[in-house]
């Protein structure tokens, strides 16, 4: 899962991106807060089937079936439709979107009706012919997700053998391709340790950029989280880490950073505001406020399978409205001066730590909620339970204690 | 990238990669440049200039043609031109043409 165009990065502070940054331009050529212009890129998760297991998985933890999924004509439905509307950019993400046999033949619709084609892969399905034959069909740029530096943490973090060779294998046929790589890493209590040498490791893919990405704890993160959160001393390092490495490497790679809100005042600007410049599409069709969005029990989404074109779903429908805006804001947020500023925080993590999605983000320090998750939070990553529960579509195994034994190397990077 | 870390100049021939697409948005009525989960949003000489950037024409050739369209001081286009592809190529988004000498 990639982060996209709308979510709460940090990036390297640049005055020159300021004026020339898209989203911004044309979003101030808006004359009323209140319109919503169609979003520039769209998240494609065309398929949920995937061949790691990572705990963090930002799946929901109900994945779509392969006999649910959207069919080849679907899907290129879905494609004509999202140009025609002036969506710009599509991100070809999963589950492991190279498991559908005919992404091929998505990317090149994509590239026939005049969409930019990101992929976004865990690349151990690929082979050098059928990467060549993506780019022939128009694939503009590879992000690969990493989980770790070295075989023995990213494989176990895996739950694949010889998947973290693999990656390697398919960054440096991406730039033999002459196509811009970006190197994905999903960061936790057991590989930060590991940051400073995974910053070395895009360097030497060559790759164009690197993002760090705290885990965001819902769905199987969440299931995850005392095996995965990081301590606070953890995060303190890895921001000084990333902002040196940002300075040196100026030109070289960029870096983008998302930091961890558990241990913020402030709640993350999540996917800009509901609603507000992102949409995802699932496997099976669905049109989501975002990629978690179906972990909140009572929200109806509707589909590009139902009567609706994408324009009314994005526009009308009820899910996408429920909260747009500010209208919809209790107290502390409604009276709060940062009210326009993160909306809120996030939806899916209000309703997953307290039960009601239009409640306060509890990443926020004015949240009566804030204190008593971050303590918890604080005393898991203290903890010593360092199993994982790996993804997968039968609910979740919890990985054996052999395993990990034999696997796993210091946590604490000692 | 092989556009990466280039140093743009008066003799440079710059040219956008593969990746990196100038292109009139119809819904928006805008120029945008698509790039790696970016879009940007040019202004109108951002625009001209990218569009005299075909890997052929040298960065001398440009300032001469707008300081002429402009009827403004060369000096002063070109000090604008440079940094402005300086600032492209620094995020990747543009390279620059092969020496056919090398």
């Amino acid at each position: 899962m990639s982060d996209t165009l709308a979510d709460n990065k940090t990036t390297t502070p640049d005055p020159n991106t300021a004026p020339s940054d898209g989203l911004a331009v044309l979003e101030s050529r808006r004359s009323a807060a209140e319109t919503y212009g169609i979003p520039l890129a769209v998240l494609l998760e065309v398929t949920h089937r995937c061949p790691l297991q990572c705990p963090y998985c930002s799946n929901p933890v109900e994945l779509d079936r392969g006999s649910t999924e959207l069919s080849t004509e679907e899907w290129k439905k879905v494609l004509s439709e999202l140009a025609e509307l002036g969506v710009l950019q599509v991100h070809f993400s999963g589950g492991e979107p190279t498991a559908r046999k005919d992404i091929v033949e998505l990317v090149q619709h994509a590239t026939d009706v005049g969409l930019y084609s990101n992929l976004i892969t865990s690349a151990v399905l690929l082979t050098k012919d059928k990467l060549s034959a993506l780019a022939d069909a128009g694939l503009s740029h590879v992000q690969i997700s990493f989980q770790g530096n070295e075989p023995n943490v990213a494989d176990r973090v895996a739950g694949l053998k010889d998947a973290h060779k693999k990656k390697l294998e398919v960054a440096k046929w991406t730039r033999e391709l002459d196509m811009p790589l970006t190197v994905n890493a999903v960061m936790h209590r057991q590989n930060l340790h590991q940051l400073p040498d995974i910053i070395q490791m895009a360097v030497d893919l060559d790759a164009d950029r690197l993002e760090v990405a705290n885990v965001q704890y819902y769905g199987w993160a969440l299931k995850n989280r005392a095996a995965l959160m990081p301590t606070i001393e953890q995060i303190e390092e890895t921001s000084r880490i990333v902002e040196e490495a940002q300075a040196r490497l100026k030109g070289t790679l960029a870096i983008d950073y998302v930091v961890p809100d558990y241990y913020a005042l402030r709640p993350k600007k999540c996917m800009g505001g509901w609603g507000r410049q992102f949409f995802n599409i699932s496997p099976a069709g669905k049109v989501l406020p975002c990629h978690a969005a179906e972990s909140i029990t009572g929200l109806e989404f509707e589909s590009v399978r139902s009567n609706h074109s994408i324009a009314w779903i994005w526009q009308n429908s009820e899910a996408f409205n429920r909260y747009r805006g500010t209208g919809w804001m209790p107290e502390p947020c409604k009276s709060c001066e940062f009210r326009e500023v993160d909306y809120g925080g996030c939806r899916c993590q209000a309703f997953a730590l307290t039960g009601d999605a239009g409640n306060t983000d509890p990443a926020c320090a004015l949240s009566p909620r804030h204190e008593e998750i971050f303590k918890q939070a604080e005393r898991e990553s203290a903890g010593t339970q360092n199993r994982f529960l790996y993804r997968n579509f039968a609910g979740g195994t919890l990985e054996s204690n052999d395993h990990q034994d034999k696997l796993q190397d210091n946590p604490n990077g000692a | 990238m092989a556009g990466r870390n280039i140093s743009v100049s008066e003799t440079s021939r710059p040219k956008l990669p593969r990746h990196t697409k100038l292109k009139f948005d119809e819904t928006r009525q805008v120029w945008v440049i698509l790039a790696p989960e970016r879009v940007l949003a040019p202004d109108e000489i951002a625009v001209e200039v990218l569009q005299l950037c075909d890997g052929v024409r040298s960065v001398a050739e440009m300032v001469d043609r707008l300081a002429e369209k402009y009827a403004a001081p060369r000096e002063a286009i070109a000090t604008d031109v440079v940094a402005m592809l300086q600032d492209l190529a620094d995020k990747g988004f543009l390279t620059e043409a092969r020496e056919s000498t090398a």
